[in-house]
């Protein structure tokens, strides 16, 4: 005979208010099978979740059903206490009146009506309840890092210096990411090179890291503490642990036109190539849409010249397979495209830049070595404009605009207003803003010195048109204060085009089983409390890949990030959830349908002798769960054709004794 | 393949040289335009509000007659490929105007949901001829002319419905111009308006619009501009003495270049 | 002009389709608009004038007339708000009126030239005139 407890929350007013609590632990006690309920101000409180143990022990409750808020919040509260006192924790229940009863409802006889439903339910699942033990894996003490910009080299750092073994692994030649391409950073104006390259030599010299550069990750299996991961690393026609990166080949190398990416494009680099003088590693990468050895088989200079024998024509991509216990995303972001947006003229002129163009145009290792000059003719510009929020914060975009704000553009523009001025003092600069965004520390400060300070122009509009004309750049704007259209002859416009993800995060969050927003974010388990976190066990989030956000804000989320990967390495073993699927082998007809639906790839099929009633033995292919993989989600539950899959916890029969109960 | 063709009203008074050396070079070109029957003029304007219904009548019976008749309705006039365009696009895809419209044509027997195709005239010398076989159609190549395109707004806007090029930074003409053997000039004021029937009311600012965007056109290195609006002509021909540009239609240099006219 | 200003915001909403709500003052269709100095009351004004329901003001301003539907703002508005639309339904709800038509026939031959195209003159028809 069940023996069920029944525990009512007010939780204050917020259920209180709109549900009767005590008419709910009244109707409680009229349900068959449970022998006591009571109500309470705050369950989840100690002297709350006292008065549960004390009736577990009292009344020898075998099963317990919780009407409170929803099991998300308190779910694990509850489960500990009853199972301090010796009660499986499995055999617990919560009706959840607060957000889907007392929250949406207003008149108080409905609301008790709907949570005394709930509570039946609860009841009705409850009887029904296994006690169920939860397994162990061991876990793999090594971790991977996706990406190798300032959030992944950073999350590598923090997890080698706890004494774990971390690979990165980044698809260019070098890491750094796109803080290697910037000037200085805001709002303190210091260096970018300075202080990411040692970061980077760092990184490179760690013994605990291992760096594959110019690879990527091919495919992902397993699940938390046990990941197994393919990583591709592409054909550099260079042998890394020859080359020394002298750089005698990029010297020879006879192609020299193809477009250096790492200045944007802004000037050339040739076909065998270190991305820049602090590249690390620093080994050679022959780009094989350019080489002339690699497309026509003629040329070869760099071979001959290199002295430690590092060039490989014949090199191939391979393959390399490596287990990891946990795997962050640092993939980052990227520059929108422009063109649809060519009013602004950037595919009419080379003086129309966007800002990390105009990043690399101030750098003194950038194509024009700090001197501010524009790329048409090369001269110092005397007055630009900076135009703000280029595809962001745009609603049902035709032509790719981001609904978000790019949080970043704010600040780089006012420390690209302030630099040039620094510079150049006679610089005349206009920026054009919708709002000037600048939360954050010492950040309004910063933006304001730009117009006290500096003089800059920020006027309060948008340009319509920029009409490029006898070596000008004429800007039509509005300056919605003045109410007056306006009209600027500039010698060069900057664009802040909006920020978007890595072109490779889609696929990459479909190989993790890592969900992603609307717009290609990845996705955080909660987005307050769990915000490096991805709702996929084992994988967290580090960097912009998540949103977008600043350098301190990178950096702070890689280390929380870092810390969350070592508190799972800390762990021998884990603790898995119990409530998984499982197949009955003498129903399962085979169909694969689960294994199609399954998310996390946890069934497979295999081939088994079952002995028949007739004593002949006869082999029959069945699904089979691995309860390790399987996150419990019941896809494949309601689409087993035969009713053989079930899950623990969540049985097909608990469901129907639930529904049973609503509508009884 | 037929090649149903809208002329619409302007073209068969002030712009009758556009048409005809438009109709004479697709022929050249092996795609020669079929007229419609009984066409009613398109109303120079597509309505920019939703309830505006029979304003668009007239355009949807071409454009049933041309889903009758092979499915593929060709136009010359700028203004009448936007209406048209605009039209078919929204009958398409707004329930409530198709559901109006087709109430009113039932008493023609027409019913109508978008079915047929409008192409531009660059559309179809872009898409069905190829520039490449317009390229060797060349007989008198443009060799030494600067030809800058005017697109206007009515080629290209609404971008998502025109649906041709970038209506930001076009390459149509552009390319044509470069088939022809002329040499294109891009200049930003390409498609900014003309000032358009503002002609009717106010002439002021159709010459300021004209002195801005041949003045641009100008500064680029254009000798001449071409375009495909009856109206933009007007303007940009009325205005155009101090920037010194030429302005012709656009199957004006075609025929040209393929050696088609007359005389 | 005799016109009976009767008309509500919530019929030019009706009218133009536009959610002026989206608008995120940005000032791109103000920046773009190729008649602005022609008119009284800026694309980006009728936006919020709209939303503020001071449709009267509207429709007496010689701004309506003065719009070349050319779209500019359409095609450049990042929120989709569209201000050539709303510029159309005021217009239409003057024309729309006994005696609110801005053209009326007999001021036709005197405006006209020789070389003027008829797209010309039924594109104002249709935009003066009901």
């Amino acid at each position: 005979m069940q023996k069920i407890g029944v525990f009512v929350c007010h939780c204050g007013t917020n259920i209180a208010a709109t549900v009767d609590v005590e008419a709910v632990a009244e109707a409680a006690r009229h349900v068959p099978g449970v022998v006591y309920a009571q109500d309470y101000t705050y369950m989840c409180s100690q002297s709350g979740q006292d008065l549960i143990k004390d009736a577990v022990k009292k009344y020898g409750l075998t099963g317990v059903v919780i009407c409170s808020c929803s099991p998300r919040m308190h779910e694990k509260t509850f489960r500990k206490a009853v199972s301090s006192v010796g009660l499986n924790p499995y055999l617990l229940e919560i009706a959840n009146i607060r957000e889907q009863c007392s929250w949406v409802h207003k008149d108080k006889e409905i609301g008790t009506q709907k949570a005394i439903a709930l509570m039946k339910a609860a009841v009705a699942k409850v009887e029904l309840d296994a006690p169920l033990t939860a397994g162990e894996t061991p876990v793999v003490k090594r971790a991977l890092v996706i990406g190798g910009g300032i959030a992944g080299m950073q999350t590598a750092l923090d997890i080698a210096d706890a004494g774990y073994d971390v690979d990165i692994v980044e698809k260019n030649p070098t890491i750094g990411g796109k803080m290697a391409q910037l000037d200085k950073t805001f709002p303190t104006l210091d260096c970018s090179s300075c202080i990411v390259t040692p970061k980077m030599v760092d990184v490179g010299q760690n013994d605990r890291i291992h760096i594959y550069s110019y690879s990527e990750v091919k495919d992902v299996k397993g699940f938390v503490g046990n990941f197994h991961v393919t990583i591709r690393r592409k054909a550099r026609y260079v042998d890394e642990t020859k080359c020394t990166g002298c750089g005698l080949c990029m010297e020879k190398c006879p192609m020299k036109k193809v477009p250096n990416e790492f200045n944007l494009g802004l000037d050339k680099r040739s076909a065998v190539y270190i991305p820049f003088a602090q590249a690390v590693p620093k080994v050679a990468t022959i780009d094989p849409n350019y080489c002339l050895m690699l497309n026509k088989g003629v040329c070869g200079l760099c071979s001959k010249v290199c002295g430690a024998g590092a060039i490989n024509y014949k090199d191939t991509d391979k393959d390399i397979e490596v287990d990891y216990g946990a795997i962050v995303v640092a993939t980052g972001y990227e520059i929108m495209d422009v063109s649809k947006y060519d009013e602004y003229a950037y595919s009419q002129s080379p003086d129309v830049v966007t800002s990390l163009e105009y990043e690399r145009l101030m750098n003194a290792a950038g194509p024009t070595g700090g001197d501010l000059r524009r790329p048409s003719d090369g001269k110092h510009p005397k007055t630009i404009v900076f135009v703000q929020c280029v595809g962001s914060r745009e609603c049902d975009s035709k032509r790719g605009g981001k609904p978000y704000c790019s949080k970043i553009c704010c600040m780089y523009t006012a420390k690209h207003a302030m630099l040039t001025k620094d510079h150049y003092p006679d610089t005349d600069i206009y920026v054009f803003y919708i709002d000037v965004r600048t939360p954050g520390k010492n950040f309004d400060e910063f933006y304001r010195r730009a117009v006290e300070q500096y003089g800059v122009h920020y006027i309060k509009g948008a340009v319509g048109k920029v009409t490029p004309e006898n070596g000008k750049l004429v800007v039509q704007a509005s300056d919605l204060l003045m109410n007056e259209q306006m009209t600027i002859k500039a010698d060069m416009v900057v664009l802040a085009a909006a920020i978007e993800p890595s072109h490779s995060a889609r696929h990459l969050a479909t190989l993790l089983t890592a969900s992603m927003d609307t717009n290609d974010w990845f996705t955080e388990a909660h987005p307050k409390l769990r915000p490096v976190e991805s709702p996929t066990a084992g994988v967290f989030l580090s960097g912009v890949c998540q949103g977008p956000k600043d350098i301190p804000e990178t950096v702070a989320q890689a280390g929380a990030a870092a810390s969350k990967v070592i508190g799972l390495l800390s762990k021998d073993k884990l603790t898995g959830n119990p409530c998984v699927a499982h197949s009955d082998e003498m129903m399962c007809t085979g169909c694969s349908q689960c294994a199609d639906v399954c998310p996390y790839g946890a069934i497979t099929y295999v081939d088994k002798e079952f002995r028949m009633p007739d004593r002949t033995t006869k082999i029959r292919r069945v699904a089979q769960v691995n309860p390790a993989v399987c996150q419990g989600c019941g896809a494949c539950t309601v689409t087993c054709p035969s009713g053989a899959m079930d899950l623990n916890g969540f049985s097909n029969s608990e469901i129907m004794a639930e529904v049973d109960a609503l509508c009884r | 393949m037929v090649y149903n063709y809208f002329p619409g009203c302007t073209l068969k008074e002030k712009a009758k040289d556009f048409d005809k050396w438009g109709r004479d070079c697709a022929s050249a070109l092996g795609v020669p335009l079929t007229e419609i029957e009984d066409w009613q003029c398109c109303g120079g304007v597509y309505p920019l509000s939703k309830d505006e219904i029979a304003v668009r009548l007239s355009s949807i019976r071409a454009l049933a007659y041309a889903q009758a008749h092979g499915g593929v309705l060709v136009t010359l006039c700028a203004a009448c490929h936007n209406v048209l365009k605009q039209t078919n696009y929204d009958i398409a895809n707004d329930e409530n105007f198709a559901l109006k419209a087709n109430n009113y044509l039932a008493a023609d027997g027409i019913s109508y949901h978008g079915e047929a195709k409008v192409i531009h005239y660059l559309e179809l010398l872009r898409d069905e001829v190829g520039f490449d076989a317009v390229k060797k159609a060349v007989k008198k190549p443009l060799a030494g002319q600067k030809i800058g395109a005017y697109y206007g707004c009515l080629l290209l806007r609404p971008g998502y419905k025109m649906d041709m090029d970038n209506p930001e930074n076009p390459s149509i003409m552009e390319d044509l111009i470069r088939a022809l053997g002329a040499q294109p000039v891009v200049y930003a004021q390409r498609n900014e308006c003309c000032g358009g029937y503002l002609a009717m009311e106010d002439s002021e600012l159709p010459k300021k619009r004209v002195t801005r965007i041949l003045g641009n056109a100008a500064a680029q290195g254009a000798d001449t501009v071409i375009t495909a609006c009856p109206l933009c002509y007007y303007n940009l021909k009325k205005y155009s003495q101090d920037s010194g540009v030429k302005v012709r239609y656009l199957t004006d240099v075609l025929a040209e270049a393929l050696d088609v006219k007359e005389g | 002009m005799a016109v009976n200003y009767t008309v509500t915001p919530e019929e030019i909403l009706a009218i133009s389709g536009v959610n002026p709500r989206k608008c995120m003052k940005c000032g791109r269709c103000t920046a773009t608009c190729p008649a602005f100095d022609e008119m009284e009351y800026h694309p980006h004004q009728f936006v919020a004038m709209v939303e503020e329901g001071r449709i009267e003001e509207l429709m007496n301003s010689r701004s309506i007339y003065r719009c070349l539907s050319c779209m500019a703002c359409i095609e450049r508005c990042p929120r989709q708000v569209e201000p050539a639309k709303l510029i159309e339904a005021v217009r239409l709800a003057v024309t729309r009126q006994q005696g609110g038509s801005h053209l009326i026939p007999d001021q036709v031959p005197e405006r006209l030239d020789p070389d003027m195209p008829q797209q010309a003159i039924v594109s104002a028809y249709r935009k003066y005139t009901k």
